[in-house]
């Protein structure tokens, strides 16, 4: 881990959407068979890189995503190995119906690669601030779905998105990210990591919200509450092994996504715990509601997305798992 | 794949034979499974016909070759036509036609990737001609000389994507990708021109930059010639606008709104196959066969 990530000191912030790009192009340099779709937002995807280096193998489709996840598939049908890159709004409710068909469903190997997710997209609105992506990939047969918290992990997951015989979904933000990671070796989809070890509860987190995660935790301790961080990057396949063990030795979880509490990493913990071992849990995202334009951090504010949320939910969550004592019955004496 | 400008008669009386056998079974398929699309798999039968037993390049024994051309069934509700030539073409055992519909069976209502044969999994409208644009794109960054082709319904050039995958095909100028425009005239609801025009096609398709030339779609020797014509156009994709009778072949189901998306009844079905039967024994002796 970072020293960020330890102590909350010295961020080092890249863009995560730079690492992705460079992963890609490092992984197409050795294989001919990766090839890159657009949108009409390279510029703002950062796949413009490998399209100036491989400019045969880079599809800009204009604006028409219906028709770029439809090419993606067909390319993967000759043995490409395609990543279709876009905003995470665009990028799949825009064109479900398609991603469904002809991607999905016959689990062909495509990545849909995913940018400007979430609230923290900012000034451009509601319109642009894709909180619902989770849900919707997650219900779909045969993908998996990733939200990577920093540019290291982000460049491993998309190398595990390309080497994933099936379709993925790889889901950043917009936002730079401080580096939570100083190495990452052992990235594997569907394995979530303990970054920080806890007793008391768990938070599970995912995306630009395991920062957050990571800065509850430091203050929870400073109030003496032993908090364990989990960063759950895979969504789908979700690690249930792991989520079963914070569950049994924390005794209440929390689960953190820049996403709606419906249907993300919420919801899907929730149903893996209620199966294997129920504890009380809270849900930190954003409940119900669209977004509206602002700064990131304003919004991550009013959204209930920022550290002292996950603290207050701490909080309830420990007394949902461990109530204090009920009050003696009342002495005999009233009685006559 | 043949290149002849000219066709024989041998070759013509063997496609009228095929087509006559395949739309018996496009018919028996369709009333085994009590369920199914009909009308739209009789009027691109002839199509279908003469791409899988002249035109189209393919190994029957080897459907993944990479060298083979691809062909995109965008209207998947005619799988009982594919399914009824991939049968005939040895991709599955004749009997599966059986299971079409059925619990377990490969052949799901609409057409999927699955089956051997089939290249791209269609069913909801409008998505077949993408996947060909990218196969295309494929063919060329691998410097393979495989066409792609891609059967369109007419409705169905009523979605937004398709329109899209057009415009992408010319400005990549895949002059390896053919459409073929299955110009039956109706859709579910009615008429196309009534639910919503669809005006002057081959205008509208040259306007989007595509080569178009227009056939009778039942018209064996007219197929293979525009097929032939499109492999020699260069620099953009061409759009064969075939016409065609809705239910073609069986007299109570051209033209008819309703055997879009049923089977015949007992009776119909009797009917259908007594007609059909009388178009295999005519093709039969017109090949000199005793029928």
């Amino acid at each position: 881990l970072s020293e960020f990530a330890l102590t909350g000191e010295n961020p080092k912030y890249k863009t995560t959407r730079d690492a992705a790009s460079q992963t890609i192009i490092n992984l197409a340099r050795k294989d001919e068979r990766i090839v890159v779709l657009d949108a009409d937002l390279a510029l703002s995807t950062k796949t413009v890189r490998f399209g100036n280096e491989f400019p045969h193998r880079f599809f800009d489709c204009g604006i028409a995503e219906h028709n770029m996840i439809g090419i993606a598939a067909g390319l993967a049908t000759c043995g490409k190995v395609p990543i279709a890159a876009t905003f995470a709004a665009f990028a799949t409710g825009q064109v479900y119906n398609v991603i469904r068909q002809s991607i999905a469903y016959p689990r062909l190997n495509v990545t849909i690669y995913a940018t400007h997710s979430g609230i923290s997209v900012g000034g451009d609105g509601a319109t642009h601030q894709m909180l619902e992506d989770l849900a919707l990939m997650r219900s779909l047969p045969n993908f998996a779905v990733v939200a990577p918290s920093d540019a290291t992990e982000t460049s491993k997951a998309m190398e595990a998105a390309i080497e994933n015989p099936g379709p993925t979904y790889l889901r950043i933000g917009r936002e730079d990210e401080p580096d939570l990671f100083s190495d990452f070796d052992d990235f594997r989809l569907g394995k979530g990591v303990t970054l920080v070890d806890g007793s008391d509860l768990t938070i599970v987190a995912c995306g630009t919200m395991v920062k957050q995660a990571l800065a509850a935790a430091r203050h929870l301790k400073k109030e003496g509450t032993s908090a364990r961080v989990i960063d759950m990057h895979t969504i789908k396949p979700l690690d249930g092994a792991l989520l079963e063990k914070a569950a049994r030795e924390t005794g209440a979880i929390i689960t953190c996504e820049e996403h709606m509490v419906v249907g993300g990493l919420g919801g899907a913990c929730a149903e893996e715990l209620a199966q294997r071992y129920p504890v009380p849990m809270r849900f930190i995202g954003v409940n119900d509601m669209f977004g509206e334009s602002g700064s990131a951090k304003d919004l991550i504010e009013k959204y209930g997305l920022a550290p002292k949320h996950v603290e207050e939910a701490a909080r309830a969550v420990l007394l949902a798992a461990r109530p204090a004592p009920a009050p003696r019955p009342a002495a005999a004496s009233g009685r006559t | 794949m043949a290149h002849a400008d000219h066709h024989t008669e041998d070759l013509l009386r063997d496609l009228a034979l095929r087509a006559a056998r395949l739309r018996k079974d496009i018919v028996q398929t369709v009333y085994d499974a009590g369920s199914g699309h009909p009308g739209g798999s009789l009027s691109c039968i002839d199509v279908l016909t003469c791409l899988y037993f002249h035109h189209l390049r393919h190994r029957q024994d080897e459907p993944k070759w990479s060298d083979r051309d691809r062909l995109v069934m965008s209207k998947g509700q005619a799988s009982p036509a594919l399914y009824s030539v991939l049968a005939m073409a040895g991709y599955l055992p004749h009997d599966e036609l059986r299971t079409f519909r059925k619990a377990n069976s490969r052949l799901q209502g609409h057409v999927e990737i699955k089956v051997p044969g089939v290249e791209f999994t269609t069913g909801s409208l409008g998505q077949g001609l993408s996947g060909a644009v990218g196969m295309a794109l494929a063919g060329r960054l691998d410097k393979k000389d495989y066409r792609v082709y891609c059967v369109l319904g007419d409705g169905e050039t009523q979605e937004g994507q398709i329109w899209e995958a057009a415009m992408s095909a010319s400005h990549w100028k895949l002059d390896n990708l053919c459409a073929v425009l299955d110009r039956n005239g109706l859709q579910i609801d009615g008429p196309t021109e009534q639910i919503m025009s669809l005006g002057e096609i081959p205008k509208r398709w040259r306007a989007f930059g595509w080569h178009v030339v227009e056939i009778d779609g039942h018209d064996h020797n007219e197929i293979l010639r525009a097929f032939h014509e499109a492999e020699h156009v260069k620099n953009m994709p061409t759009l064969i606008l075939a016409k065609t009778v809705k239910g073609k072949g069986v007299s109570f189901m051209e033209g008819s709104l309703s055997f879009h998306g049923r089977p015949p009844n007992k009776d119909e079905y009797v009917k259908a196959m007594q007609e059909l039967d009388d178009m295999i024994e005519r093709a039969q002796t017109m090949m000199g066969v005793a029928p």
